[in-house]
């Protein structure tokens, strides 16, 4: 499955987004206000990985996944990707770049442009990165997508397909260029329950066959479950837990993610229902609660939680979770 | 693939009329522009009269219409119906060629203004805004006065005022594209700047910018009638406006000579009213088509 | 006792490109204190026959044939008037899809249902704002919030108001479209306790659509699962998710992701939903079955009872 070797480590990554104040507001208060949607997370993407990102709305992990593809530009912190820094790339470097490292977006209907046949949309790559061949490539990359026969499909245009096809267009543009890393951002939320699993089941494959390793932003943990090797939670812009897949779901350290896992309801009728054991909903993201993020609406808050932000550290074997009270053994 | 493109573009073509021969008003508008068009480009066959002002037969002056002549006659005796006829040469050409002008430098402007952000938008709006909420015919005036009256630079005073509705439309329509992720996905395969706005950016707008160009048009028409009936047009080319602007001088109105008046005044409307309808024609054609799926 | 009961429902929608036959041969029983899911994938016709139950189709779509009888009332023949009088929103109200995002963002949200409760009960502005503060009580809203606008409410809160709008005239059904599937999972976890609860204290009815059969083990008692305009299985909710007979029901979930148990592997489904214009002859299933023979590629299964209150359309399982 996944190498030892990481590909992908994001230091510390920032993405603060100024707050557009009114006139008045900005005269008579000095503060510039941020809605500080990624704040400072580390952590580290294997070869041949599936890691996840997963959180509730206002978690920053759809800004994540485009920081890391600097399609914005970072506030601060460090992407590596095979260990050279991405925010130091010149125009030739981010090039190169941008031909390892792809995005499939969520939306099927919004990520294809409307007036470029599918031939056209799926070859651009090959185009902008000056590469030849492009009759032979694209039948590759949409056979690999599994759209056959493949002529079919050069002449057609986004409106005469299903979501679940055009999801496979833009895999297959993505995969084009041979990509080492891919960036899903809800690649299956938007498209019907039965043709989730089989483009899932194409993106799990395509990993084992060519050991492309992918950053999967989701807010489905059932999902997770079914593709991730490791996992992480987000809340409020940092990261709160990160382990393997297993080892989070069925055992959650921090009280978020126990929250999350206890709230995900069940496709069986005779176990237990779902339940809400915190109350409340996600607060705004510019005036953020002191100390820990979780603090205002978790159950074991101490006096320390209300202080001091905790850090996301080792709580057991390759099991970090940023707690006070977790980590405090 | 080439031969695949122009099938797609035929499809295109077909979708299009079909879809426009849905609306009464551009047909309408369809009709009285190919009339004048008509008119205009065969101006010579259909008149044996010149236009000449040394032509003019000076025995029949100011006359007024009979069957001889149609529409009358003017000041120097020239058959009022023929300069109709070889005015709207004038008129329809300037007209296109000061909105097609000014449809680009529109469009350019509302590409990089909506694409780029930041002080270079701020820039090139704030000279938009300017320009918009200085009064046009005055400002058209005082250009033309400096620049001289003549054929292009009647076009470039049209096309400098005439560009700022476009601008703002286009970069309204950039600034919703440039959110939508399939623009964003150019960026993600290393596509530069130029390939984005021209590629991309520039086909999704293309609609919106014929509808806005075809409008322009009657508004250009009508920016040259104006001029040209202040005397700051080509006074050695017959335009519509031109006639106006012979007639009111040698005191047409004044005696009641309403044959050289009225019939400039119709063309000049109902041009501007078909230019009028076909946009509108076409603007329905092109909104809802934007939003489909 | 049971509340509502349609029978063999035909809704077709009139097209440019013909008649889209949304829903062709529907037919479900509500009793009373039942909890419907009824399930199925985006275009499947269930939010079309919930419509055609509370006659608020669109003005293109027409019930062509069948019977709606809602606690002996026919909902077809009844009149207009009468209907919004007696029955709309007083014994059966809707919470639409989308509902908590189509709020006035003009008018502050208690007035916006104490319109909602003026319109069908002739009672005076003072008796209405009470019971407004009091659905807000029930709904776990603070009741001092009733003068507050849509945009101070967060997302959980707008879909406890509405859920209060659907209850104002204590209604005996209560038709949920897609109510949870905007919602944080979080939020979504609290919103199903309070719909469970509700339930149980007011003795509600319910028919929960959704496409996410998780939530319908979650709260529903009874489940039927629809594909292209027929409803292919129904049953009570132990027996459609642990033993389903139809083939699409397998599909679906047999491995239907879960967060807890076995992790399961990937089995898709192959094929798309077919076109409701021309559906393929016979079960409209054949073209994705893996079972499919001769007979499906010719005839509409008819739906046989299996089992008590076990209903399956599939001619494979009906010798």
């Amino acid at each position: 499955m996944s190498h030892e070797e990481s590909i992908v480590e994001i230091d510390d990554l920032k993405m603060w987004f100024p707050v557009r104040t009114g006139f008045l507001q900005s005269l008579l208060s000095k503060e510039q206000l941020y809605v500080k949607a990624v704040d400072g997370v580390t952590f580290d993407i294997k070869k041949g990985e599936i890691f996840g990102l997963a959180g509730e709305s206002g978690c920053g992990k759809t800004t994540m996944g485009r920081v890391i593809l600097r399609l914005i530009e970072a506030t601060g912190g460090k992407v590596r990707f095979k260990g050279e820094d991405v925010f130091t790339f010149g125009k030739r470097e981010m090039k190169e770049f941008r031909r390892r490292a792809q995005i499939i977006y969520q939306d099927p209907y919004e990520s294809l442009d409307p007036r470029m046949s599918i031939f056209d949309f799926v070859a651009e790559p090959l185009i902008v990165h000056k590469i030849g061949n492009e009759k032979e490539l694209v039948v590759d990359a949409l056979e690999r997508a599994e759209l056959t026969p493949p002529q079919e499909f050069f002449h057609r245009f986004p409106h005469e397909l299903s979501g679940g096809q055009r999801q496979r267009v833009a895999i297959a543009r993505a995969m084009i260029l041979n990509p080492e890393f891919i960036v899903a951002d809800e690649p299956v939320s938007m498209l019907d329950v039965s043709i989730r699993s089989s483009i899932l089941d194409l993106m799990v494959r395509l990993r084992d066959e060519l050991d492309i390793s992918y950053l999967y932003i989701t807010h489905d943990l059932a999902t997770a479950r079914q593709v991730c090797d490791r996992i992480g939670i987000l809340y409020l812009g940092k990261l709160v837990e990160e382990a393997p897949i297993d080892a989070l779901v069925d055992n959650p350290l921090h009280p978020y993610t126990q929250a999350l896992i206890a709230a995900v309801p069940v496709p069986d009728p005779t176990v237990e229902k779902s339940k809400a054991i915190i109350k409340g909903e996600i607060p705004n993201p510019i005036n953020l609660p002191p100390g820990c993020r979780f603090h205002t609406r978790c159950l074991y808050a101490e006096e320390i939680c209300m202080k001091k932000e905790p850090k996301l550290i080792e709580a057991k074997k390759d099991h970090r979770a940023a707690c006070h009270i977790v980590t405090r053994k | 693939m080439s031969m695949d493109k122009l099938n797609l573009y035929m499809k295109r073509l077909k979708g299009f009329i079909n879809q426009y021969k849905e609306s009464k008003l551009g047909i309408i508008g369809f009709i009285i522009l190919s009339i004048f068009i008509f008119i205009s480009v065969f101006a010579n066959h259909l008149s044996d009269y010149s236009i000449k002002t040394t032509e003019g037969d000076l025995s029949a002056r100011f006359q007024s219409p009979s069957y001889k002549h149609l529409l009358g006659t003017d000041d120097v005796g020239r058959d009022i119906l023929t300069q109709i006829m070889y005015g709207g040469r004038i008129s329809l050409l300037i007209g296109f060629l000061a909105a097609a002008i000014s449809g680009g430098i529109g469009t350019l402007v509302g590409l990089f203004a909506g694409y780029y952000g930041g002080w270079k938008e701020d820039i090139l709006m704030r000279i938009t805004d300017i320009i918009l909420v200085i009064p046009g015919l005055p400002l058209m005036i005082v250009l033309a006065a400096l620049l001289g009256a003549s054929f292009w630079s009647i076009i470039v005073v049209i096309s400098v005022i005439g560009w700022t509705g476009t601008a703002r439309v286009v970069r309204a329509q950039v600034l919703s594209l440039k959110e939508r992720p399939f623009i964003e996905s150019v960026r993600a395969i290393g596509a530069g700047d130029l390939r984005i706005i021209g590629l991309h950016l520039l086909p999704n707008v293309f609609p919106l910018i014929v509808a806005q160009m075809v409008l322009r048009i009657g508004s250009s028409i009508l920016a040259e009638a104006s001029l040209s009936f202040l005397g700051l047009g080509d006074v050695t080319k017959v335009s519509w406006g031109m006639i106006l602007h012979w007639g009111f001088s040698t005191g047409a109105l004044f005696n009641n000579y309403w044959w050289i008046i009225v019939p400039p005044g119709i063309c000049i409307t109902l041009v501007v009213l078909g230019f009028t309808f076909v946009g509108y024609a076409f603007d329905q054609i092109v909104n809802p088509r934007m939003r489909r799926r | 006792m049971v509340l509502l009961d349609v029978e063999n429902l035909r809704t077709y929608f009139e097209t440019r490109g013909g008649f889209v036959k949304a829903v062709d041969g529907v037919s479900l029983q509500i009793e009373k204190g039942d909890a419907l899911g009824l399930a199925g994938e985006s275009g499947c016709g269930k939010t079309t026959t919930v419509l055609s139950i509370m006659r608020l189709l669109p003005f293109n779509g027409r019930v062509l044939g069948g019977k709606i009888l809602f606690d002996g009332v026919d909902m077809i023949k009844i009149d207009e008037e009468k209907l919004r009088q007696e029955i709309r929103w007083k014994r059966m109200s809707m919470i639409f899809q989308g509902a908590m995002n189509a709020l006035n963002p003009v008018f502050r949200v208690g007035d916006q249902i104490i319109q909602a409760i003026r319109v069908h009960e002739g009672i005076t502005k003072e008796s209405a704002s009470k019971r407004v503060e009091e659905l807000f009580s029930l709904v776990g809203i603070d009741p001092d919030r009733t003068r507050d606008y849509p945009h101070e409410f967060s997302g959980g809160m707008k879909q406890r108001a509405i859920i209060a709008m659907s209850l104002a005239c204590n209604p005996d059904l209560v038709i949920a479209d897609e109510p949870v599937t905007a919602l944080d999972v979080i939020v979504q976890a609290q919103i199903l306790e309070l719909m469970r609860d509700l339930r149980e204290k007011l003795g509600l009815s319910m028919i929960m659509i959704t496409h996410d059969l998780s939530v319908i083990a979650d709260i529903c008692n009874k489940a039927a699962i629809m594909y292209a305009g027929k409803i292919v299985e129904q049953g009570d909710i132990v027996t459609i998710f642990k033993h389903p007979e139809h083939p699409y029901s397998q599909g679906l979930l047999t491995n239907y992701p879960s967060i807890k148990g076995e992790k399961k592997k990937f089995a898709p489904i192959s094929g798309r939903p077919p076109n409701l214009i021309s559906p393929p002859p016979g079960c409209r299933f054949h073209p994705r079955c893996p079972y499919a023979d001769e007979i499906c590629r010719r005839e509409d299964p008819e739906t046989v009872e299996m089992k008590r209150g076990h209903y399956v359309a599939c001619h494979m399982k009906n010798r």
